[in-house]
């Protein structure tokens, strides 16, 4: 405790005439229990007394000064020291910016993604895509649309996709890593040995797998593909944690209060869990992104050529017309790079702060 | 009747294809209304174990527990595991020893006192946080209201154990646990909490178990004193009487081996010989019989009974210490 209101000495010099002041320890924390039958109210009435007006108001003015408004949470406190971090810094701004473009691409968007546009399509020939003009910035695509409008409007997908993702990935993986944690023996067995089949795949085998799977491919197939590979992860992390949390002090103690089992795995076990699951999320949105773009760039995404999406701009124009306009693979590249590593760094920085061995 | 009466109490941890451990053997004790009982002994000896096994808490898998907790005539291993949960927090308080690694982490002070008064005395939420602002001010806890909405790292070590102490006793427990409550504190919180918890017990009329390697702690609070060897009871007496004259060569050497201000400058400490591993299984001998210095041929020939004494203790010895100490 450095709170100068339970310092002793802080408010004024010891005086001989306040025999009262605690000789040792503080004047308002863990003073030994006086006579028994007295209220701990009226010991400190009595004692407050004795220090002197002079002094309480002392004591008062620092109370005042030092007041904080209350309890720290685990995430509060994590979050201040997110502030604190360049590495962290960087992340978000590069999230905020990319949220920020994806719900207002409509507003900055100069043109429509999918129209056609005269000026582009009178140049567009085989070997030849129009690059930048004065009303397009980032010329035209293979069929004559503004580029620039659909790497914005991309970005509506690519968040679109990572956070349905992640989220679907997120609520299956908890819910089943919090099964198997908090019923363990068979039932965890049983997840545990089918996690383990899942994770033996290669992660992106396992999606395009699952997509060629449905009949038809639609965003959701996608959506849903990139949502069950990232299941195992969340659920083997999520149980190891409550494992852990069911051997540990806090539990027990739980125990032998008489806390119902229900109430000490959802409010006990499950809440101290939950940290590396948050800070995986924000990884898995990253992964989440490459995935997703990765289906559509092998032509296993939405099958819709009207809808923008950086996946597919990277895998069909781009490749395509390489050698005619590379720009048409660089830009959605660029995108998809900067996004994901800005969801990584940001991931990273919130294990690191997250992490109760960095806390003061 | 006798509130909590443990008899023949046995833990034998066993593993699959390991030898069974026997950890707590044929333990007996008894606790009176309002009496102050010591369970004493270094680590290991099964005092820790003793006491989850009383409150139910050992795991299911891996042990078997045998003989009978008799609290107020019921027998607590023979309960149903939710009747046992009805029990444990109204009925039985306990105390752990690291009040840090106790408390949840991820949830404020005042809604973990509140908790065990909404589970046992069916409170809601904001009544039950009144009573434990109540309880948090009983404990000698300052500013109680900014503590209700505190965590548990927010607060200092004696702080957190003084908040345990007010969540064991939210319900008025009849019996309450100590499990070493004082040994992950500094020694002047460790003197405040004792002192706490002796003038709780006094005024609530709580039976308290205090379980302890401390002989200071059991010199300052118990009634009756009951030194574990070994997972077995060696010897029990009052706390005068096991002061003044301890019979057992272990409980002797324990009070010897105390460090004191009287002593003669550079006089080294004594010691009792060996450690907790240079031990026999009781059925061939005393367990303590390779450390003891009062060792004679009776010693492996079984285990010593346990026999009531002339003071009115009882002692599992076949060559008692007969000298006295002096009070440390």
């Amino acid at each position: 405790m450095t709170d100068p209101t339970t310092r002793p000495g802080v408010g004024k010099p010891r005086t001989g005439d306040t025999p009262t002041d605690q000789p040792a320890g503080n004047p308002t924390e863990d003073r030994p229990a006086g006579q028994a039958g007295e209220t701990p109210a009226q010991r400190r009435e009595r004692s407050l007394g004795r220090l002197g007006d002079r002094k309480r108001a002392r004591l008062d003015e620092l109370a005042r000064a030092t007041a904080d408004p209350g309890g720290v949470s685990l995430y509060r406190d994590a979050l201040r020291r997110l502030r604190r971090n360049p590495v962290a810094i960087v992340g978000a701004v590069i999230v905020g910016l990319f949220v920020l473009v994806a719900i207002f691409a409509p507003l900055i968007a100069p043109h429509d993604p999918v129209q056609r546009f005269d000026e582009l399509t009178r140049d567009l020939t085989v070997d030849s895509i129009p690059g930048a003009t004065a009303g397009h910035p980032f010329g035209s695509d293979p069929l004559g649309r503004d580029f620039l409008s659909r790497m914005i409007h991309g970005s509506r997908q690519t968040l679109f996709v990572g956070v349905l993702a992640t989220l679907i990935g997120l609520t299956l993986g908890v819910l089943l890593g919090a099964i198997a944690g908090a019923f363990g023996g068979w039932v965890d067995v049983v997840l545990m040995r089918l996690t383990d089949v899942m994770l033996a795949l290669p992660s992106l085998l396992l999606a395009i797998t699952l997509v060629a799977m449905a009949s038809r491919s639609s965003q959701w197939t996608v959506i849903f593909a990139v949502a069950i590979v990232s299941v195992p992860i969340f659920a083997r992390l999520l149980r190891g944690s409550m494992l852990a949390q069911r051997e540990s002090d806090h539990v027990l103690a739980a125990r032998a209060l008489g806390v119902k089992e229900r109430n000490i795995v959802l409010r006990h076990m499950l809440p101290n869990s939950l940290t590396a699951v948050i800070v995986q999320a924000t990884l898995t949105f990253a992964v989440a992104i490459l995935d997703a773009a990765a289906l559509s760039f092998l032509g296993l995404g939405d099958p819709d050529i009207n809808r923008a999406e950086w996946g597919l701009m990277l895998g069909v124009d781009g490749q395509r017309y390489f050698e005619v306009r590379p720009e048409l693979a660089y830009y959605p590249a660029l995108a998809i790079i900067v996004v994901a590593l800005g969801f990584t760094l940001l991931g990273e920085a919130m294990r690191e702060a997250i992490d109760p061995k960095n806390r003061r | 009747m006798s509130l909590l009466d443990v008899r023949d109490l046995s833990v034998v941890f066993q593993r699959r294809g390991e030898r069974p451990f026997t950890a707590v053997d044929q333990v007996s004790f008894t606790v009176e209304p309002g009496q102050t009982v010591g369970l004493v002994g270094e680590s290991g000896c099964g005092k820790s174990v003793t006491s989850l096994a009383v409150m139910g808490l050992l795991p299911k898998r891996g042990n078997r527990v045998t003989g009978e907790v008799l609290f107020e005539g019921t027998d607590l291993l023979k309960l149903r595991p939710d009747d046992l949960r009805d029990r444990r927090g109204r009925d039985i308080g306990m105390i752990f020893q690291d009040p840090l690694s106790s408390l949840n982490p991820v949830i404020p002070i005042g809604v973990q006192v509140a908790e065990v008064l909404e589970r046992h005395r069916g409170m809601d939420r904001r009544k039950a946080l009144r009573e434990a602002r109540e309880l948090l001010d009983a404990v000698g806890i300052p500013d109680p209201d900014r503590r209700l909405t505190e965590f548990p790292h927010q607060i200092s070590g004696g702080m957190r154990q003084r908040a345990l102490i007010a969540i064991a006793l939210a319900c008025k427990p009849r019996l309450l646990i100590a499990d070493e409550p004082t040994t992950a504190l500094d020694v002047t919180i460790q003197a405040q909490i004792l002192t706490l918890l002796k003038q709780l017990v006094d005024e609530t009329g709580t039976a308290l178990i205090m379980i302890t390697h401390d002989l200071g702690v059991v010199a300052g609070l118990c009634d009756t004193v009951n030194v574990l060897y070994g997972g077995k009871v060696v010897e029990r007496a009052a706390r005068h009487e096991l002061f003044a004259r301890p019979r057992h060569p272990y409980t002797h050497g324990l009070l010897n081996s105390v460090p004191r201000l009287d002593s003669v400058r550079g006089e080294r400490l004594h010691a009792i010989r060996g450690s907790v591993a240079d031990n026999i299984p009781w059925v061939e001998g005393c367990a303590f019989a390779p450390r003891c210095d009062n060792v004679v041929d009776a010693c492996l020939d079984g285990p010593p009974p346990l026999e009531p004494t002339a003071s009115g203790g009882d002692l599992r010895c076949n060559n008692p210490v007969s000298e006295e100490v002096a009070v440390p």
